[in-house]
């Protein structure tokens, strides 16, 4: 028999503080799609994909009723389009438009692998995906966009960080009328992982199975609510978030093998990802402000988010058959009270966001900035960005939303899971344009000769 | 066997355990263990059942528990065996 304090501490996870899984996502290869005719090759797209996730959002609302876990998401992603227009040619949009289709028959909620590759340089449909994606973003509503520009392996390609800064921009003029949710919906990495789970940056992979379903787990909620008792030193602290993490993540494993048995595919990884709500007791912010901190942002936020995420991992990797995706802890400030709160009060820059995404598992994750940034400046943003992810060996990734005709200090609101966000100050003093207009490469570093 | 953990939380009063029993026993779900303590001054209920013969679906199973708690002021869930093990058991 279960012990009653055990049965009592899972339903209060689940209850009182937002413990939920949140996302099933399944992963569906789109290569033996690709036809030299665009609109045969969108045919099989949408024939693939409603064949294979027919019972995808059935199958998570029937394991949610049975085991009583909330299962907020369910998604899908797919091989990075451009491969596709790499064979077919033809406007890229018709592609969006397929997955819009497909997301709509399938029910999920988002739809990601409107995607390109270029960390070590363009090759045939990545161009013209990537100027169509403002086009794709604005006129569908489900579907999320993506783009590597950068790897520890091959360095950063700057021709292609050039242009993501026009396209981030465009995105967000493009969608102005809608609180520029084009950007919210486009990530630019640096080493992109092939099995994310999480929106706006899964995409599935080429060395990914035909189809597979992954999960990522959620948390935030229980992590603060365990550390409220804990009164120890920091190692205790790292030790109560460890334990906190296990269970959070062995609900995700039980989640991601039942998924992938009802649907008959076979299971892919656990994201052993911290992922907050705008949800009141469901941010990460308030773990490292439970840890000592009086605001999020202030002088030691690097420090707790590192053992933060270090614990998240620790914790979650005996949990879990396999650990993929990002797994880590999230930092995006709309979607996170604490972080929305701290970026208002001031107590939580650029610059501090910044230092942060160099010890946990994202990156500039939905943060908006001034409408009137130019997009070399957005081009340089991303830039330092993609250099931490290369030289540490790890995904980072710029999610930034231009706020079309809006200025430092005034809000978006998107509502819903994106939340809202304080637009933030950014440097435009003085300009990178030299810097970003000499384009080019720059080399991958010393860790990417490991061989 | 399917086993299913119906868990009751909420403030003592008489009959709880008669009321979510005569549930159980209107739709054939067999109870294996029942432990109930008070705790942080609340009563908590787990009732360990076997679903293998239920006679309604699930969903009703769990709305008509749901009734229980709602007139007699309970939180009552109805949860897979499995969520607990593999939380709390390696």
């Amino acid at each position: 028999m279960l012990n009653i304090k055990d049965v009592l501490e899972t339903v209060n996870m689940i209850e009182q503080e937002n413990l939920d899984i949140r996302t099933v996502t399944m992963g569906i290869s789109l290569l033996d799609c690709a036809d030299s005719d665009i609109d045969a090759s969108c045919r099989k797209v949408y024939e693939k994909i409603t064949r294979l996730a027919k019972n995808l959002v059935k199958t998570g609302e029937d394991i949610e009723n049975e085991y009583g876990i909330p299962i907020i998401n369910k998604r899908i992603s797919v091989t990075p389009i451009a491969m596709l227009v790499a064979s077919s040619g033809g406007d890229p949009v018709k592609y969006a438009k397929t997955l819009q289709k497909a997301a709509d028959t399938t029910g999920v909620n988002f739809i990601g692998g409107y995607s390109a590759l270029v960390h070590k340089g363009f090759s045939a449909g990545d161009l013209e995906l990537i100027n169509s994606i403002p086009e794709a973003l604005s006129v569908t509503n489900n579907v999320c966009s993506s783009v590597n520009i950068g790897s520890t392996k091959s360095g950063i390609n700057m021709d292609a960080v050039k242009i993501m800064g026009e396209i981030v921009k465009k995105s967000a003029e493009i969608t102005a009328n809608r609180d520029s949710i084009g950007a919210a919906k486009l990530v630019v990495f640096c080493n992109a992982p092939e099995d994310n789970p999480f929106m706006a940056g899964a995409f599935h992979g080429i060395g990914e199975p035909d189809c597979c379903v992954h999960v990522g787990v959620s948390g935030p909620g229980a992590v603060h609510s365990a550390l409220k008792k804990c009164k120890g030193d920091l190692g205790d602290v790292a030790e109560t978030i460890k334990r906190t993490a296990f269970k959070i993540t062995r609900m995700g494993q039980l989640v991601g093998v039942e998924a992938s048995r009802r649907l008959g595919v076979p299971f892919g990884i656990v994201d052993l990802s911290l992922a907050p709500t705008p949800a009141v007791g469901d941010s990460v912010a308030r773990i490292l402000e439970e840890m000592g901190l009086e605001h999020c942002g202030t002088h030691g936020t690097t420090a707790a988010l590192a053992l933060l995420n270090d614990a998240v991992k620790k914790g979650g990797v005996m949990a879990s058959s396999s650990v993929g995706g990002l797994s880590g802890a999230f930092i995006p400030v709309s979607e996170d009270a604490g972080m929305i709160e701290s970026a208002i009060s001031g107590d939580l820059s650029l610059s501090k966001l910044e230092a942060m995404t160099a010890v946990c598992s994202v990156g500039l994750d939905m943060i908006a900035i001034p409408g009137d940034t130019p997009p070399e400046t957005i081009s340089a943003i991303i830039a330092d960005e993609a250099a931490i992810g290369m030289v540490n060996s790890k995904t980072t990734a710029c999610r930034l939303i231009p706020a079309i005709n809006k200025k430092a200090g005034e809000m978006l609101t998107f509502g819903g899971l994106l939340g809202e966000a304080p637009i933030m100050d950014i440097n435009l003093k003085s300009s990178p344009k030299e810097f970003i207009y000499r384009a080019g490469k720059i080399p991958a570093p010393m860790q990417s000769l490991k061989n | 066997m399917k086993k299913t953990i119906i868990s009751v939380i909420g403030n003592d009063t008489v009959g709880i355990t008669a009321e979510v029993s005569a549930v159980c026993q209107k739709n054939k779900v067999n109870i294996i263990d029942i432990s109930q303590s008070i705790m942080q001054d609340l009563f908590v209920m787990v009732m360990m059942t076997d679903v293998e013969k239920m006679t309604c679906t699930l969903a009703s199973f769990k709305e008509q528990m749901k009734t229980v708690g709602e007139k007699m002021g309970l939180d009552i869930r109805v949860m897979h065996e499995d969520i607990f093990n593999s939380m709390h058991r390696i």
